[in-house]
């Protein structure tokens, strides 16, 4: 009998919770966007300029009568960077929320977490994370809008050899971001006829990385790659200049934000980085096709949130690579909205200009990288 | 049979739930992610609740489980289930390699030496990249199947994970009530007292703490394939103190107390989400008003006050 009491309870609780939550209704007519971004925890400073951007063009579109006349309506959920929020959150969005298309996945974690529940559940995505295995091999209904690491790594490899250097120590954090970029370093240095003489490694929660540098100093590279994100890099370059160590240091585009300056302070003049446009929009040619679009991002977003970083620029390029590929549609069909995306060309994002194809889920090349040092606290574009 | 009418009872309730809302994101959805939590929570309830011993570690075994099972069907193309046994044995052997040293020590070294395990093995999964695939995870693990049949589906795999999760409670209510169980609450009562009884409270501590593991790691196998993916984030050390945290909740020491702990910490982030900025807030006032009105668990709590006002209307009728 006691027990037969306590599942009474039991009962009691189920019921609520099904009763309590609702069901959404899925009108035909709005475009539901779903999204999952890393707006809190330690890839925060992705996430939360991804989320305003979208949060920001999306009332835009619907202040001005949506995409051909159907609004979109949109749903976020917030992973805080952990993979298996990130999946739960995906099935909410496609099982509950019923959702059309996907823009997310913040980190590459995140992003390949969700692959094969997109990819079954026959939902276009675009992933906003860097990693290339997102992208290669081709999955049918996955797109990504970042820059790969495999670009950053050739980027910085074409600018060492243009500069005569042909040894390199790399260092790296134990990020998903940070191995899969030592990877595509390991495996595009000797394209460049680049040797890696030193392959150091840290915890992203380190907060010295003084012991991996003395190792690096003791080797005979002529420059230092540090592949990461948040405050280890920032941690990594103060170190180099604590050491007096005199080498050229490249970072990824995982610092491409104004926060990696404020942290590493003096120590992040000299270093250069391959990084999205964005950044230094005001110093583009005139004839730089990307120079408006960016100029106008960089504006809108400022007026109302404070300075860019490139991380909101990638949620702009598949919010509107997203809108135009609905538009060429004419309907809101997953299928045929997916094939749109795919037939994407010549868009000018602030990426750079994307053209997709069905063997290409990216679609940008290594021009829409461009090289950048740090001067004086700021960006400066080399070329 | 009156022993079991609280378990007939539940199982009915689960069995009945897929058929009454097939459809419901709730049920066959989130209702896995339960199931595996319920499994979990009553396992760690065995060591924790039972025997008094415990363990901020026990993500560690979950994850053993499920990368067992990721690697060898991925890496080595083994059946599911061969995989999934292998598992269970590498983590049963494991387990009782550890368990002697480890439950020598009492308190807080205990839950030191725990932490530490589960903080090691976490490292392991990060830092192996050849085998694990380091943060990224490892996904794309074949289907589980049943004699021919797939378990492909939302609605197959609750089934599949109510099963066991039906079995697992059943256990743990069977060995509650036989002679280990009493040799268990004997230890957890005093251990000195347990051994003057005649108990060998180090074979019967290893014991609980191996089969707590094996149960673990079975749940990590049939996590794995059910997501198809598994990455160390899963397994971390936060997720141990979350299945402490499940434990406690529902009561400590009691199989339904740790069913009802493991639904509540599952659902609720679910059902709070609404509140989007406010979830994490309200979620922890909840647990904070739990914790302070009811601190024997809400499950043990709100059991005996429903006796203790029966009895009291008995007698006064």
């Amino acid at each position: 009998m006691r027990f037969c009491r306590n599942l009474v309870m039991i009962l009691a609780v189920f019921s609520l919770v099904l009763f309590s939550s609702g069901f959404t209704a899925h009108a035909k007519d709005t475009l539901k966007i779903g999204s999952i971004l890393a707006v809190t925890g330690p890839a925060s400073f992705l996430g939360d300029p991804e989320l305003k951007t979208l949060q920001m063009y999306i009332d835009e579109i619907n202040a001005n009568g949506g995409i051909n006349g159907h609004k979109i309506e949109f749903v976020h959920y917030d992973t805080k960077g952990r993979a298996k929020e990130a999946k739960n959150f995906v099935n909410r969005l496609i099982k509950k929320d019923k959702v059309d298309v996907i823009i997310g996945g913040t980190t590459s974690g995140n992003s390949l977490a969700v692959i094969d529940i997109v990819q079954r559940a026959k939902v276009p995505f675009i992933s906003l994370a860097g990693s290339i295995k997102i992208v290669e091999p081709v999955k049918k209904w996955v797109f990504k809008t970042p820059h790969t690491d495999k670009m950053a790594a050739e980027k910085i490899f074409a600018d060492m050899k243009k500069r005569g250097i042909t040894k390199a120590a790399l260092i790296t954090g134990n990020g998903g971001f940070d191995k899969s970029g030592r990877a595509q370093c390991l495996a595009m240095a000797p394209k460049y006829g680049i040797e890696i003489v030193a392959d150091e490694k840290y915890d992203n929660a380190d907060t010295d990385m003084t012991t991996q540098l003395t190792k690096i100093r003791s080797t005979d590279a002529q420059a230092i790659i540090n592949f990461g994100f948040g405050k280890a890099p920032a941690i990594v370059a103060k170190n180099i200049k604590q050491l007096g160590i005199k080498l050229p240091v490249y970072e990824s585009h995982g610092v491409a934000s104004k926060k990696f300056i404020e942290l590493a302070g003096d120590a992040a003049n000299g270093i250069r980085l391959p990084a999205a446009a964005l950044i230094v929009a005001d110093q583009l040619p005139n004839d730089d096709p990307q120079k408006k679009v960016l100029l106008a991002y960089k504006k809108k977003y400022e007026a109302k949130y404070g300075p860019v970083s490139t991380f909101g620029g990638h949620a702009y390029d598949a919010l509107f690579i997203t809108v135009e590929a609905v538009k060429r549609a004419g309907t809101i069909d997953r299928a045929k909205i997916r094939d749109e995306i795919e037939n994407t060309h010549g868009f000018v994002g602030t990426g750079g200009v994307f053209n997709m194809s069905p063997t290409d889920h990216l679609g940008l090349n290594l021009d829409a990288f461009k090289m950048i040092e740090i001067e004086n606290g700021n960006w400066k574009l080399l070329y | 049979m009156k022993r079991l009418s609280g378990f007939l009872l539940f199982a009915a309730l689960c069995a009945a739930l897929p058929i009454l809302f097939p459809d419901n994101y709730y049920v066959t959805v989130v209702g896995l992610t339960v199931f595996i939590n319920i499994i979990l929570a009553v396992s760690l309830n065995l060591l924790m609740g039972y025997a008094g011993q415990i363990s901020l570690g026990h993500a560690a075994f979950f994850g053993l489980g499920a990368y067992s099972s990721a690697i060898l069907t991925i890496r080595y193309g083994l059946n599911p289930w061969l995989a999934m046994l292998a598992g269970a044995a590498m983590v049963m052997a494991l387990s009782y390699i550890l368990s002697r040293p480890i439950l020598r020590l009492k308190g807080h070294y205990l839950a030191m030496a725990t932490l530490g395990l589960g903080i090691i093995v976490h490292i392991f999964f990060v830092q192996a990249d050849e085998l694990t695939g380091g943060p990224d995870g490892i996904s794309g693990l074949p289907v589980l199947s049943i004699m021919g049949l797939p378990i492909d589906s939302d609605i197959r795999w609750y089934w599949v994970l109510c099963s066991f999760m039906l079995l697992t409670v059943l256990f743990s209510l069977n060995i509650a009530d036989s002679r280990a169980g009493r040799a268990l609450s004997a230890v957890h009562g005093s251990e000195i007292a347990a051994q003057m009884m005649g108990i060998d409270t180090a074979k019967v501590k290893s014991h609980i703490f191996v089969f707590s593991a094996l149960i673990a790691s079975v749940a990590g196998s049939l996590f794995a394939h059910q997501q198809d993916f598994v990455s160390p984030e899963s397994f971390s050390f936060f997720f141990s103190i979350e299945l402490v945290t499940m434990v406690v909740l529902g009561g400590l020491g009691s199989t339904f107390g740790a069913v009802i702990g493991a639904f509540i910490l599952s659902i609720l982030p679910e059902v709070l989400i609404v509140f989007e900025d406010f979830e994490v807030l309200i979620f922890g006032a909840i647990l904070m008003v739990i914790m302070i009105f009811l601190p024997e668990g809400l499950f043990v709590a709100l059991k005996n006050r429903v006796i203790h006002f029966m009895r009291r209307s008995q007698g006064g009728a």
